[in-house]
């Protein structure tokens, strides 16, 4: 039997708190110099950040006006839609992350805690029970998901369904008592930011696969279309393609016909947000071996079927962290709205900010929607990686 | 061939019942296509300019002080964002933890925020709301801000300056030859010679001119207060700052990324097979780590810097003259606006094609390196 020596442990400087201090801070005199610099930059930002926020910033601009900075002018006798719209998004939300798994199961995780958390601020009115709701039928979606393991292709395909159902539940219809009619004009605040990015990139989705694949075509006269739009919206800025579709999309149409501006925004986010998407899935079909079209060529398969079953699929799945990117882009980009005089979430905080009682808060107001749009965009940024690391892109 | 042909017809049909809508609506509305216009009286005041302007002037010498402004907001929003941009990138890297940490919040904050959010936030949270002229806000001494703007000392040139240019481009052509000769040399070009010796031409041939030139060359003038705002230095608009802050904060959070990746593609085993091979760090630098990073780097640069002209637009939000703006001021004077717009986004993508033109070319020449 061997004796007990007495073994040294390390030294109790490269351990523990002291030891990730000493390694981590305080490596070298430089890293001290360093350290302290650092420790004097963030006292002198933070602490009077946190003063201002917690003593005099008015934050009560924000709750006075809230509804105007979710919905802006829509009817507030009709808001129960958007709450509906929400718990169809929380349904799918709940169905998904048990189908599906993965990051969408931690989204829709973080999803509940949202949720939980929006209902324990001091928010008064039916908020509240909206959210509560809303938390239940995530719950709900996720036990029912549980079942519904084989049904993945149907899930997708109801994401689809309720991407359109959400549509005609907040436009309605002309002369309907229950869901009378609201024109996209009436649309705003946080709900029209999500709309105009959610519904130009479902909208670019297959002009951008079009646009890719017309740029990879062997037929000049569509390869040459393709490239000349990809570059000439590439180089151009979103704002003035805004401008255009707002002054020259009336034009263009036959007489008679009118849209809103809502819907000429939306166009121009489209057409811009496709010319993105070409290039990513371009990206991704460039990565696809070509062996693989080979292969499926020497099955007998013609070249139109090659793209839609072989290509298509492993390109798409490859790009969707790059999609995400996109639309966090996108999301970021519908501010540009407020130039043409549409009252998204940052339409609004400058509508609210015109109103004489609430003068001079712009730090409030524009702290309060930065955060908003921090908060959506970190989350989807956060979770295209964890994609990325489950696709195994740039690994395979 | 049959589909081609397709095509290119439903192309032209399109495009011919879009042209055909438009000019209908066109002469319905009394709108004129063509760039008349140019050539007539503008009638309206810009805040500032490169080049004199006046209401008198032509609407093409407007749109011309518009697009000097977005070039000149950009080439300084380029320069500063690169300088900020690749010190975030190398902090992000660091093993300070809490230099690291800052970096990521500062890269994670200003990426996650819509730009127009920032440069709003600025103008109108920041600028408009510093103090009148009475209460300036003063920095050591030189440096001043208020609500007309931003002061800063301005280099003049005096008798002597000419000269000193001489010295200067002297130290130049020196440094440029000292550098291809040293790093031609095999012997020479692994050691520190070929970044050292240029750097002490460059700084000691125009420091000999300064000294012989007796009077200095170059003087600083400061602002100074008048009885109603500063004169003299340099006066910078607060839109001018503003959009330039803000394009420059946002984008060197994007630029720090870029230049994080660029050093991290780098694999470990080439850095320590140089320090094996006895390479000094600043050897490793420049032979192993630079030549090989800058070749990750420059696509998604080139694409940064375009995205910030193309941002530059956004001054349109909070009244900085550039080109865009301008455009949609003679948009609405004109009342022509399909030719203004057509001609504001030639304008931009010349810009865009002209800068990856040269991004392309410089970007071959990295790429040789490789081998």
């Amino acid at each position: 039997m061997a004796t007990s020596v007495d073994t040294l442990g390390p030294p109790s400087t490269s351990v523990g708190v002291i030891g990730w201090l000493r390694k981590n801070l305080f490596s070298s005199w430089f890293n001290s110099i360093l350290t302290i610099i650092c420790l004097v930059l963030i006292y002198s930002v933070v602490s009077p950040l946190l003063i201002w926020a917690f003593t005099s910033a008015r934050w009560t601009v924000i709750t006075e006006n809230l509804r105007l900075f979710m919905t802006g002018p829509y009817p507030p006798d009709q808001v129960w839609r958007v709450w509906l719209v929400l718990v169809i998004v929380s349904a799918m939300f709940g169905i998904s992350a048990s189908v599906f798994g993965g990051t969408i199961r931690t989204f829709g995780t973080w999803l509940a805690a949202g949720y939980l958390l929006l209902a324990l601020l001091p928010f008064g009115g039916d908020g509240r029970v909206w959210l509560l709701a809303n938390l239940a039928i995530l719950v709900a979606g996720f036990l029912a998901g549980t079942r519904l393991q084989k049904w993945r292709a149907w899930v997708v395909a109801a994401w689809l369904v309720s991407f359109f159902a959400t549509l005609v539940l907040l436009q309605g219809f002309s002369g309907s008592t229950v869901l009378p009619e609201i024109g996209t004009n009436q649309w705003g605040g946080l709900l029209l930011t999500f709309m105009l990015a959610v519904v130009s990139i479902v909208l670019s989705f297959p002009l951008g696969i079009l646009l890719a694949l017309g740029r990879r075509s062997h037929l000049p006269a569509i390869k040459i279309f393709s490239i000349l739009y990809i570059e000439l919206v590439r180089g151009v800025p979103l704002v003035t393609i805004l401008f255009m579709t707002q002054i020259m999309l009336p034009l263009f149409l036959p007489q008679g016909m009118r849209v809103d501006n809502v819907v000429r925004a939306m166009a121009a986010f489209t057409l811009f947000t496709a010319a993105y998407m070409a290039e990513n899935v371009r990206g991704g079909l460039q990565a696809i071996p070509g062996g693989q079209i080979e292969a499926a060529q020497a099955l007998g398969l013609n070249n139109a079927l090659v793209t839609l079953f072989i290509v298509l699929p492993q390109a798409l799945r490859m790009v969707i962290p790059a999609i995400v990117s996109l639309f966090i882009s996108l999301f970021k980009d519908t501010t540009l709205a407020t130039i043409v005089a549409l009252l998204e979430l940052l339409g609004v905080g400058r509508s609210v900010l015109a109103q004489p009682e609430f003068l001079g808060l712009q730090t409030e107001v524009y702290v309060f929607i930065a955060a908003i749009f921090f908060v959506f965009s970190y989350a989807m940024s956060f979770a295209s990686y964890r994609l990325e690391a489950a696709l195994g892109v740039g690994k395979r | 061939m049959v589909s081609q042909i397709v095509f290119v017809i439903v192309v032209a049909l399109v495009a011919f019942f879009l042209y055909s809508n438009v000019s209908s609506a066109m002469r319905q509305r009394g709108l004129v296509a063509g760039f008349d216009f140019l050539n007539r009286e503008s009638g309206f005041e810009i805040g500032e300019g490169l080049i004199p302007y006046t209401s008198s002037d032509t609407y093409g010498r407007a749109l011309l002080v518009g697009l000097l402004n977005t070039l000149l907001v950009s080439v300084v929003g380029i320069f500063f964002a690169t300088i900020l941009g690749v010190i975030t990138g190398v902090a992000r890297l660091s093993s300070n933890w809490l230099v690291n940490r800052i970096a990521a919040v500062y890269i994670e904050i200003f990426r996650n925020t819509p730009l127009l959010v920032q440069l709003v936030f600025i103008y109108f949270g920041v600028f408009v709301k510093l103090p009148p002229v009475r209460d300036t806000l003063e920095f050591a001494g030189a440096f001043y801000a208020n609500q007309r703007g931003v002061f800063i000392p301005r280099p003049v040139p005096s008798s002597g300056f000419n000269s000193w240019l001489g010295f200067i481009a002297a130290g130049v052509i020196a440094a440029g030859v000292l550098w291809v000769i040293l790093s031609r040399n095999p012997k020479t070009r692994v050691t520190l010679y070929p970044l050292i010796a240029p750097v002490v031409a460059v700084i000691v041939l125009p420091a000999l001119g300064w000294l012989l030139a007796g009077q200095a060359p170059l003087g600083l003038e400061f602002p100074e207060r008048g009885k109603f705002n500063f004169t003299g230095g340099l006066a910078l608009s607060p839109e001018f700052s503003a959009l330039t802050l803000g394009l420059v904060i946002y984008t060197a959070a994007f630029i720090a990324e870029v230049v994080r990746g660029g050093l991290q593609a780098v694999k470990r085993g080439q850095i320590e097979a140089a320090h094996a091979l006895g390479l000094n760090e600043i050897q490793i630098l420049q032979l192993v780590v630079f030549p090989q990073a800058m070749r990750v780097i420059v696509p998604p640069l080139t694409s940064q810097y375009l995205n910030l002209v193309k941002n530059s637009s956004l001054a349109i939000a909070i009244g900085y003259p550039d080109l865009f703006n301008v455009g949609a001021t003679t948009m609405n004077q004109t009342g022509q606006p399909v030719p203004v717009i057509i001609l504001v986004m030639a304008i931009y993508l010349s810009i865009s094609l002209f800068t990856s033109l040269l991004m392309n070319i410089y970007n071959t020449r990295v790429q040789i390196l490789e081998k």
